[in-house]
């Protein structure tokens, strides 16, 4: 069964989505994944399907897909650019998204088209916010 | 009273009255009257089970099959023998009784017995991975080609004119709606599709051959696989109507095939007119997430115990939905069992010898046809079908074998106008020396 | 805490058949060799495949064990919803056995096989008369592939109008089945939401339909159980801006000899006779899924039909505008078999068939709203949805439910479907249930609510006499295993 909402993890060094994924820059690329409670919803991750380095997305765009055993979550850009890496290891090992969301099980990093569209997304208060709302 | 409905009238009462409701009627209260049906059901007196029984039997004696009659037809419905004892093991009611086995701890015989079947297909195609099975050989040919087309993202594919005409159709039907496009490639003289006459090979996302082909012919599959992989991206979809021949031709797989799909009706499924039959599907490991239908996988379970389960079901569409990899929900299960069992009652040895004898008689009715001033239409190797052309006026002399009840191939004017005075004769290990020889003696005079 | 119905059997072990057996042994009896040799062309010659090697002794003790792990509907009561999981009639298997319907060629000439076409021609005027939709097609070989040939008949036609529309409608309560067999026809799905009574709402739809819209995707009555009661200003809507209606009739067994399917406005409509007609599951097929078509559709549906003059019956083809070919030959002519012989058997009996479903149904209903969260305190048909509402306190879910409900002797109703109930519990008993087993279903499911107040563990414990338990889900689809392995 799902955590309450007080035991998941929310670093404050990044910046979160509405679809539920955290940015974090990095000079000028942005590293992407999923945040602590979207892991939790989504169960046992057994696939993750990410584009090819090189294919550009505008922002809210899906880019990729995440399934657990009994349902597929779409996962959308929270800034437009260009995929220039993307985490080879969850090929072999899905499981780092549910173990470190935010470290090993990192998904891709972009080159983005417009820096201020990390300024758009929310800070973590914000983004607890948005969970309590929904609770 | 009826013997599937066991309601009292004292059931009745009671179940209404916790209901809330005065009468059975009432409980479609919710039913708008302009909805409902104004007159009763205008359908048969319900028959008893002897006068049904009566009844069926007339139907089936009204029916050309053997022992009097004798049938040497194929085209993709083979007779086979059955053992009786595969037609025991599927009266077990836990087995054709049960349903899907979305609840893996009580259907484990369902379970291992299709990993079992995915197994042993993949072993006889020579392929990675097989699903659990699809309708039958006609939209598996076409659920391949879709494949392709998501794995490739291409809009078009080729198909070979020698592949089953009746195939061709469905594929035809199913690619109608969303605009691909078919391009149909020409056999040679000696049966066998002719690659050569494909030329640039860039917007194809596959290339699909028959082997042995609709005319019995066994294609050059390393030849054909070669030719299609000179383009990095296009893959070769062979097909099947007739799984028995892979006991002693190359199969598939060991060819360079990429996908590979069939009917499997021979393996021990009676022809029942057509249906149900088996949609053999198979591919390489690589392209599993793309693969329409179910799939069984190992597994352990709390114990540590070895148990099987439906896996890798976000594909489908109870998960996926409109992005499914197909809309199929049922697959063939039942069929796909029968098949396991006869893979299994036949064995490896008993699949090659069975295959051998096959191929052996009907190359004997081959021979035997020449003998008899009958052209063999085709130059290539053959299994257990082969193309002959008959003498003008054969017309004739069809009708009369056919009064004397024998059903000498099936006449290809509808399918092939090219190939209009030529029939598609089949022989299987079911045919006798004797019936042979009849028939060539008959076809002679 | 109630008695459990199950005990310990011997229930064997069994190995996988690769792992059995030895080289040279056969279960086959070899027909005599009456001919000589004929040698293979080395270019074609292959290896054969590498089976294990078996006597018939071996597959029948394989086989037997194997179907001992097995639970079917005549074993005990399988409540799966929207599956109607009724029983399936002996005599139907004597029927579809019988050599000359068992060994007949789909290409016989026509009059060599007039058995089997006047089956077809007499199965679909009982199909039509059943459902009051005149036209019918035999040839899908189950319910999602009627889906499919109903939308590309559908398709072809508005295409005959010179129309090319992109979307359909379809309910949020609709099988997947069906957003899938459109989007293979090049429709997009728009979703509908139903409303707070469960059913479609005719403002939505009104604001949805436009003349880019072929039409929309019903099931009547839906996989909540509920009879969709707008239905015919639905289609009044729908029809307004030049769309067709396709209904999936997988819950026709709440319905027959009472609803008139074609004045509910329905064009198309697949049945499922794997369901409603008793045919059996097999595990997973085969089914059948003939579609039933008005007039107007008539000319679309797949070739050949059979077409009877005189008494006489042949196949034709002459239907310019039919979508073509979905099966080889005619469709599933073996589970053909088995539901016209079920019609037979029934005749205009099959409305008691859907009042007793729905009887059922509403019974068990009334009998356990008090303790299961009742997803729609409404009358029901033939179905009903719960959810593990007030079981979510202790932390049982409606997977622990069915876990634990396998151990007292019932197969689990269907979970977590429809997708608009969280953690759904779809019960259909069907009306081949008596009123005893379906008290002990209900006494069975009482005494559960009772156990997850005191004892919740247990439930995360359930299944513990079967077979296996609680198998590795996300391992088999992390490292997939699909064939024999060696493990």
């Amino acid at each position: 069964m799902s955590k309450a909402i007080g035991d998941l993890v929310f670093p404050d060094d990044i910046r979160y989505s509405d679809d539920h994924e955290w940015a974090r820059q990095e000079e000028e690329i942005v590293k992407v994944g999923i945040t602590d409670y979207a892991q939790d919803q989504l169960g046992d991750i057994v696939y993750v399907e990410l584009p090819e380095v090189g294919s550009r997305f505008s922002v809210g765009e899906e880019f990729g897909t995440l399934e657990s055993v009994k349902a597929v979550s779409e996962l959308f850009m929270p800034m437009g650019g260009e995929i220039v890496a993307i985490n080879e290891a969850l090929a072999d090992t899905p499981e780092r998204v549910n173990s470190e969301p935010y470290g090993g099980g990192w998904m891709v990093i972009i080159k983005p088209n417009d820096a201020a569209q990390f300024k758009a997304l929310k800070d973590r208060s914000a983004y607890q916010g948005l969970l309590k709302g929904s609770e | 009273m009826m013997r599937y409905l066991p309601h009292t009238n004292e059931d009745i009462s009671a179940m209404l009255e916790k209901v809330g409701v005065g009468s059975l009627v009432a409980l479609f209260d919710s039913i708008p009257e302009s909805c409902r049906r104004q007159a009763p059901l205008n359908l048969p007196d319900p028959m008893s089970e002897w006068d049904l029984n009566e009844h069926m039997d007339g139907l089936a004696a009204d029916m050309a099959v053997a022992p009097q009659y004798k049938v040497f037809l194929g085209a993709g419905s083979y007779d086979h023998f059955i053992p009786e004892a595969i037609k025991h093991l599927l009266l077990r009611s836990e087995v054709y009784t049960a349903y899907t086995p979305y609840q893996p701890e009580i259907s484990q015989g369902t379970l291992q017995t299709i990993f079992e079947y995915q197994t042993l297909i993949a072993r006889l195609l020579g392929m990675e991975v097989a699903n659990a099975s699809m309708y039958d050989g006609a939209s598996a040919l076409a659920e391949a080609l879709l494949m392709a087309i998501r794995i490739t993202r291409r809009k078009k594919v080729a198909v070979s004119r020698a592949v089953h005409p009746l195939y061709r159709r469905v594929v035809a039907t199913y690619l109608a709606p969303t605009g691909y496009e078919i391009v149909e490639i020409p056999y040679t003289p000696d049966g066998r599709t002719d690659l050569s006459a494909l030329g640039d090979l860039s917007a194809l996302a596959a290339v699909a051959v028959q082997s042995p082909n609709f005319f019995g012919c066994v294609e050059d599959l390393r030849a054909n696989a070669d030719a299609v992989h000179a383009d990095p991206k296009a893959l070769l979809v062979t097909c099947f109507s007739e799984p028995l021949a892979y006991g002693i031709l190359k199969n598939p797989g060991s060819c360079g095939a990429d996908i590979v799909c069939g009917e499997g009706q021979s393996l021990g499924i009676p022809r029942s007119f057509g249906g149900p039959g088996l949609g053999v599907f198979a591919s390489r490991q690589k392209y599993v997430r793309n693969m329409p239908g179910r799939l069984i996988g190992q597994t352990v379970d709390k114990d540590g115990k070895r148990g099987f389960v439906l896996t890798l079901a976000t594909r489908e569409q109870h998960i996926r939905r409109e992005r499914a990899t197909s809309n199929i929900c049922s697959n063939q299960g039942l069929c796909a069992t029968t098949a396991t069992m006869y893979m299994a009652i036949l064995g490896g040895t008993g699949f090659r010898e069975l295959a051998a004898l096959n191929h052996d008689k009907a190359a004997y009715l081959k021979a035997e046809l020449q003998k008899a001033g009958l052209t063999i239409a085709f130059d290539s190797p053959v299994f257990n079908e082969f193309v002959v052309k008959f003498p003008s006026g054969f017309d004739t002399t069809y009708q009369r074998l056919l009064e004397k009840k024998i059903v000498a191939g099936l006449p290809l004017a509808p399918y092939y106008p090219e190939l209009a005075d030529h029939c598609l004769l089949c022989v299987t290990e079911t045919s006798r020396r004797t019936d042979m020889d009849a028939l060539a003696k008959e076809v002679a005079s | 805490m109630k008695a459990p119905v199950g005990t310990t059997g011997l229930i064997f072990n069994e190995p996988l058949l690769w792992e059995k057996g030895a080289k040279g042994r056969t279960g086959f009896s070899m027909p005599l060799r009456d001919i000589e040799r004929y040698p293979v062309e080395d270019s074609v010659k292959g290896e054969g495949p590498d089976f294990p090697d078996l006597s018939e002794l071996d597959v029948v003790r394989h086989f037997t064990r194997l179907s001992q792990w097995n639970f079917g509907v005549d074993s005990g009561m399988y409540p799966l919803g929207s599956c109607t999981m009724k029983y399936n009639p002996k005599t139907n298997e004597r029927q579809a056995a019988l050599p000359g319907l068992a060994g007949g060629h789909p290409l016989l000439p026509e009059v060599l096989c007039q058995g089997a076409l006047k089956l077809m021609a007499d199965l679909e005027r009982f199909l039509a008369e059943i459902t009051g939709l005149p036209a019918v097609s035999l040839q899908p070989a189950a319910g999602s592939h009627g889906e499919l040939t109903g939308m590309m008949v559908i398709d072809a036609y508005l295409k005959s109008k010179g129309q090319r529309r992109t979307k359909v409608l379809i309910p949020d309560t609709a099988h997947g089945t069906n957003p899938a067999s459109a989007a293979l026809c090049g429709l997009k799905a728009i979703p509908l939401t139903s409303n707070e009574q469960g059913i479609l709402s005719t403002e939505n739809v009104a604001e949805l339909m436009d003349e880019d819209t072929a039409g929309i995707m019903v099931t009547n009555p839906n996989t909540l159980g509920l009879f969709e009661a707008n239905i015919q200003q639905v289609a009044d809507i729908v029809h307004a801006k030049g769309g067709l209606i396709y209904g999936d009739g997988a819950n026709m067994n709440a319905v027959m000899g009472i609803v008139d399917i074609q004045k509910l406005g329905v064009d198309v409509l697949h049945l499922n006779l794997h369901k409603t007609f008793s045919t059996p599951h097999g595990g997973g097929g085969p089914g059948s899924g003939p579609i039933c078509v008005t007039e107007r559709l008539a000319p679309f549906l797949p070739v050949p039909r059979v077409v009877e003059k005189d008494g006489c019956y042949t196949l034709s083809e002459d239907f310019p505008q039919s979508v073509g070919k979905i099966h080889a030959f005619y469709g599933n002519f073996g589970v053909l078999v088995k539901a016209y012989s079920y019609i037979l058997s029934l005749g205009a009996d099959l409305k008691k068939v859907s009042q007793y479903a729905v009887l059922n149904a509403n019974y068990i209903k009334e009998s356990l709203k008090d303790v299961y969260h009742l997803a729609y305190d409404r009358p029901c048909m033939h179905e009903c949805v719960f959810s593990d509402k007030h079981q979510e306190a202790y932390h049982v879910s409606t997977l622990d439910i069915a876990k634990r409900l396998m151990e007292y002797g019932f197969h689990p109703p269907t979970v977590y479907f429809p997708l608009v109930v969280h953690g759904a519990i779809m019960v259909e008993p069907t009306e081949t249930e008596s009123k005893e087993m379906i008290d002990a279903f209900i006494d069975t499911m009482r005494a559960i609510a009772e156990e997850v107040k005191a004892d919740p563990e247990r439930f995360h414990e359930a299944p513990r006499i079967t077979k296996v338990r609680r198998l590795d889900e996300t391992g088999a689809a992390r490292n997939p295993c699909l064939t024999g392995c060696g493990r």
